[in-house]
């Protein structure tokens, strides 16, 4: 299968976590948690509410410095390299990241801009893919299930070999739900990799998630 | 792949910025209003005595410019924080400082420099002479411009506490006053027919020194309250 946009796979060779614990005040919120995630490879994040999925999530993407242990890329430890660390995830958080203010395609613009020179064509193509084509509209007008699917088209477009997504299929409908899933398993079969947080497992056809669990 | 520069990221910053700007008319004239109405007061409680008005009108020049600046300063990265912007900012892999100065920029282009346009005639009011107008604009230009780049630090630090506004102003005002101070002086002497040369270097200098430190300081706070 096509990929929906040509990767960047060439510097992408996986990450590895090790013994990673994070304490919030006095209750420790990871402790000593460890994975490693290769290309064309999905990691399923689970745990009950409060069992540190977020902050893993967080950590992993450099958001949050850890009491112990590291993230690596390429041999290094990510906050070694956190520019050219940051330039190879696309991350989508429990918020959306967009400006209500701007339009959809504006906040694509300005997103995808700050990383990479992006085409209107690529826009408009990203945005009929996530089924907000003719939405042009500011995204503060946008329900939260459309939000979500623009959030998505950024991820998209980022055109990052790793995904970080934390809880992906938030207020979306059953299309939306399963729009997720393909563009994930497009990504995985594109030789991209996904490490995800959610309650439920991710369908993916073709792909069996590994999991990690929480307590 | 092109990957973007980090002068086409600061571009793009500042015109989201200008734009979002642009779709708030309200908040971009609050400052702006703010700034005539404070000047105006004085004319209307002092009397029309031209004298008095000249002897003030350097002080509340820039005391109505400094907290007008403090106006709008909180919402600086407010609202990146609260909507998820100022994370992927955060990973967007472009130097953290440079957006931060791009967003500095912006907030000057929409709070300052409306107000620095609009100080001639304010400046009038006060029964400033015209010879000393454009001593008026380059300092309050220079002033503005150095209050924005302070402000953004207090901006960053206070972000996410309830009550960061107070504790804005209790953080800039302090670091605000050497240039209240010069700019002051700078239009003080222009009125009295002395040259306003020597304040206004030392407020570009100020200037050069808050736009070189400043943004590595705003970009590490800002890490910390994005935790």
């Amino acid at each position: 299968m096509r990929p929906i946009f040509p990767l960047q796979l060439s510097n992408f060779s996986g990450i590895s976590a090790e013994a990673i614990e994070f304490w919030r005040g006095e209750r420790r919120v990871l402790a000593g948690v460890s994975f490693e995630l290769a290309r064309g490879e999905c990691l399923h994040v689970l745990g009950p509410n409060g069992s540190g999925k977020t902050t893993l999530l967080r950590v992993v993407a450099g958001l949050l410095e850890p009491e112990q242990g590291s993230v690596h890329w390429g041999g290094r430890p990510t906050r070694e390299q956190r520019d050219a660390w940051c330039a190879a995830f696309s991350y989508l958080a429990h918020s959306d990241g967009l400006k209500p203010e701007l339009t959809a395609r504006e906040n694509l613009a300005f997103e995808i801009g700050l990383r990479r020179r992006v085409q209107d064509a690529e826009l408009d193509e990203a945005l009929a893919r996530v089924g907000l084509a003719g939405r042009d509209q500011a995204a503060g007008t946008l329900s939260a299930g459309q939000r979500r699917r623009l959030a998505l088209a950024r991820v998209v477009l980022a055109e990052a070999p790793l995904w970080i997504l934390d809880e992906p299929y938030t207020n979306l409908d059953t299309a939306g739900a399963s729009l997720v899933s393909d563009v994930i398993t497009r990504h995985l079969d594109a030789g991209g990799a996904a490490l995800i947080a959610a309650h439920q497992p991710p369908a993916i056809p073709n792909h069996v998630p590994r999991q990690l669990v929480l307590a | 792949m092109h990957a973007t520069g980090f002068i086409a990221a600061m571009r793009l910053t500042i015109h989201r910025d200008l734009l979002i700007a642009f779709r708030h008319w309200g908040q971009v004239a609050q400052p702006l209003i703010f700034f005539v109405m404070v000047t105006t007061l004085f004319p209307l409680a002092l009397g029309p005595d031209l004298a008095t008005l000249r002897g003030i009108a350097a002080g509340t020049l820039w005391v109505a410019a400094l907290l007008a600046s403090l106006l709008g300063l909180e919402l600086l990265f407010r609202a990146d924080h609260a909507d998820g912007t100022l994370e992927q900012m955060l990973l967007s892999g472009q130097p953290l400082a440079m957006l931060v100065l791009a967003k500095a920029v912006a907030h000057w282009l929409v709070s300052g420099m409306p107000l620095v346009l609009l100080s001639p005639v304010v400046a009038a009011s006060l029964a400033v002479p015209r010879a000393a107008h454009n001593t008026v604009l380059l300092s309050l230009g220079l002033g503005t411009a150095i209050l924005s780049s302070l402000g953004a630090i207090g901006s960053a630090l206070t972000l996410g506490l309830r009550r960061g506004s107070l504790l804005l102003g209790l953080l800039v005002l302090p670091l605000a006053m050497p240039a209240l101070i010069f700019g002051a002086r700078a239009i003080d002497l222009s009125i009295h027919g002395d040259s306003p040369r020597g304040p206004l270097l030392l407020l570009a200098a100020m200037l050069a020194l808050a736009l070189t430190l400043t943004p590595p300081a705003v970009a590490a706070a800002l890490r910390i309250s994005a935790e």
